[in-house]
Order: structure tokens, then C-alpha cells, then sequence
């Protein structure tokens, strides 16, 4: 017994390195982002908004998307993360995907130029340059996404750039169920 | 020496002053104690723990200029709090209330206070009964048992009893 007290130390250290090796691998696997944190709008309704389409100039709001499920994308032209998502974006609006743009504190003429090269991937596009949208979202940063509801509750919210892995381990399922949710209901 | 704790001193007090500073007016000394008290209480959202008061990023910035149009439009504290806990979370409170969510953070030093507590009461017995317990060897063995039985000690027995 005496004995064993001696390996205590041992043990918390082996312990303690066990835990930190499995949180670094989950970081390194992006299974776990210690900067994520829960939108506060979870579940509840996206807020009211009326900006400027970047494109069209006329004022858009959440009626664009008439009531289906869609995702609510924040993006910018100076967010580097935003131009490797950009052409999965694209992808995922040639596969019938709903995704409403929200330029973020952008310079318009830039936004429009990257829109124009690279393809636009949005049912409209917000020009939120003075980020009032996006201080009402709760957004962090660009690139972050929301997943919107038939009835235009946020379901979801995923900070980071999307691409095919996000979108079949979570995305995907999320809506399929709540695609199955609204033909229950 | 002497002459320099002065200056040592600053230089040690004077990291607090490395916040951000916003050329904003307010209308009050209030106002701008108000202000000054959100900033220090609240967190900026985009970095893991610094307040609002002393975050370069822009996102601090933003919510910096929210809060002194907030205040300007004469929002109490109450609204101004609840406004950024509806966008960010309470994530963003420093100071947060207390609620099941919270409850363990809030519960934690008292916790572990106890736990101390409890710990050190089980060492001191440990300690206090181990003494009565240990066990004789065989030579104190040999010797209570001589006292016991009435005889003098091998030690003593050359004096005449």
C-alpha cells in the first residue's frame, strides 16, 4: 500500500497525458474546436432583417427563402477560409441546395467581382456591410453557416468552411431529418 | 534601490493599461463608467478569454461600438446585458447568473472546498488511530507481557527488587 502511494504521481501524470493526447487528436481530426461555441439562436427564430441584395440592390429578407429549409451562409472577400469553402458552395447549389449569401463587413465591388469569377452559389446575396446582420446572428467571424428550418428556426450553426466531410456527417443528416419532420407534420 | 522602485513599480502596474482605446464620448461620467464596466465584464466572442476592454480583433471592436449606442440610446443595464447575452450566448458574461447551466461553474470552489476539508479530516483520524495501532514487534511483545505479568523488566532485573 505503501508502496503503491509512491506511483501516484505516475499515475496522475499517465492520466493526465492520456486525456490531453485524445483532445489534441480530436483538434487535430476536427472532431472537437475548443473556439466553437453554441449559437444563442439555436432554436430559435433567425432574425428579422431588411438589407440591400449586393446584386440587385433591392431589399431582401428572410421571405426569399419561402419557407424551406436552407442555409444561411456568411462570407467576405478578406475571410481566406471563405475562398476554400467557395467552390463546395457551388457544388452544393448544383445539387438543389437553398443558400442564402450574407456578405459580411465586405467592400461591395470586390464581393461582386468574386461572385462573377467564381460563381454564385446564392439564392440572393445580403450586402451587410456595416455587419448589423451579423451582430444579430451572433457571428464570430467569416466563414459561418446556419441551418434554417421550414418555419425559420436556426437548427444549426457551424463556424468554419464547409466542405464535403461537414456536410455529410453533419449537415446532411440534419436536414434529412428535418425534411422528414415536415412531411410528419 | 530606492530610487528605482518607483519606476519598477510602475512598470509592473502599468500592464493593465495596455487596453484598446476608443476615442468615444459620453455624455456622463455615468455613462463612461458604465461603458467602462461593460467592457471589462464582457468577453470577447472570438477569442478564448479576453475581455472586450482589451481585445485587438475587430469583432471586440464592433461590440465595443454597439455598447456606446447602446448607452447613448439610454438602454438600462438590464436591456444592454440581456441584448448581448440574445446574440452571443452567456458565453460572452464574465460574470454570469446563476442557472442550471452555470450552476457547476458557480458550485465549483465550494466543491472542492469540501473536498479538501473532507480529505484532511481522513488524513488527521488516519493519523491519530495509526498511532494507537501500530503493531509490537516481538522484543516489545516479550516485554509487556513480562510487565504484565508482574515481573520486572529483563533491563532492570540485576537490582534487587
Amino acid at each position: 500500500m505503501q508502496r503503491l502511494k509512491l506511483f501516484i504521481p505516475l499515475i496522475i501524470f499517465l492520466v493526465l497525458a492520456a486525456f490531453f493526447f485524445v483532445v489534441q487528436k480530436r483538434i487535430g481530426s476536427g472532431d472537437y474546436d475548443p473556439q466553437a461555441m453554441p449559437s444563442a439562436l439555436l432554436d430559435k427564430p433567425l432574425p428579422a432583417f431588411e438589407l440591400p441584395d449586393l446584386l440587385r440592390g433591392d431589399p431582401v429578407s428572410a421571405a426569399v427563402l419561402g419557407g424551406r429549409i436552407a442555409l444561411v451562409n456568411v462570407w467576405a472577400t478578406w475571410c481566406p477560409s471563405c475562398h476554400y469553402e467557395h467552390p463546395y458552395l457551388v457544388r452544393l447549389a448544383q445539387q438543389g441546395v437553398l443558400i442564402l449569401g450574407v456578405d459580411y463587413k465586405d467592400e461591395p465591388d470586390k464581393a461582386r467581382q468574386w461572385l462573377l469569377e467564381k460563381g454564385n452559389p446564392y439564392v440572393a446575396v445580403v450586402d451587410d456591410r456595416s455587419g448589423t446582420l451579423g451582430l444579430d446572428l451572433g457571428v464570430t467571424g467569416a466563414p459561418e453557416t446556419y441551418l434554417i428550418d421550414a418555419r425559420g428556426v436556426v437548427r444549426l450553426r457551424y463556424q468554419g468552411p464547409l466542405d464535403e466531410r461537414v456536410w455529410r456527417e453533419t449537415l446532411q443528416p440534419l436536414i434529412e431529418r428535418l425534411q422528414q419532420e415536415a412531411r410528419g407534420a | 534601490m530606492r530610487r528605482l522602485l518607483p519606476g519598477l513599480l510602475l512598470l509592473v502596474f502599468s500592464l493593465g493599461a495596455r487596453a484598446a482605446i476608443d476615442p468615444y464620448e459620453f455624455s456622463s461620467e455615468v455613462e463612461r463608467q458604465r461603458y467602462q464596466h461593460f467592457i471589462e465584464e464582457m468577453r470577447c466572442p472570438k477569442c478564448q478569454n479576453q475581455n472586450l476592454a482589451g481585445s485587438d480583433s475587430p469583432i471586440a471592436a464592433d461590440l465595443r461600438r454597439e455598447l456606446r449606442r447602446l448607452l447613448n440610446d439610454g438602454r438600462s443595464d438590464r436591456e444592454i446585458t440581456d441584448y448581448m447575452v440574445a446574440r452571443y450566448g452567456q458565453f460572452i458574461l464574465y460574470d454570469p447568473p446563476f442557472d442550471k447551466k452555470t450552476a457547476l461553474l458557480w458550485l465549483a470552489p465550494a466543491l472542492f472546498l469540501v473536498c479538501g476539508a473532507v480529505a484532511l479530516l481522513v488524513i488527521a483520524r488516519r493519523r491519530r488511530t495509526g498511532a494507537e495501532t501500530t503493531a509490537l514487534d516481538a522484543d516489545e511483545r516479550a516485554l509487556v507481557e513480562q510487565l504484565l505479568a508482574g515481573r520486572t523488566p529483563r533491563a532492570d532485573g540485576e537490582r534487587p527488587s
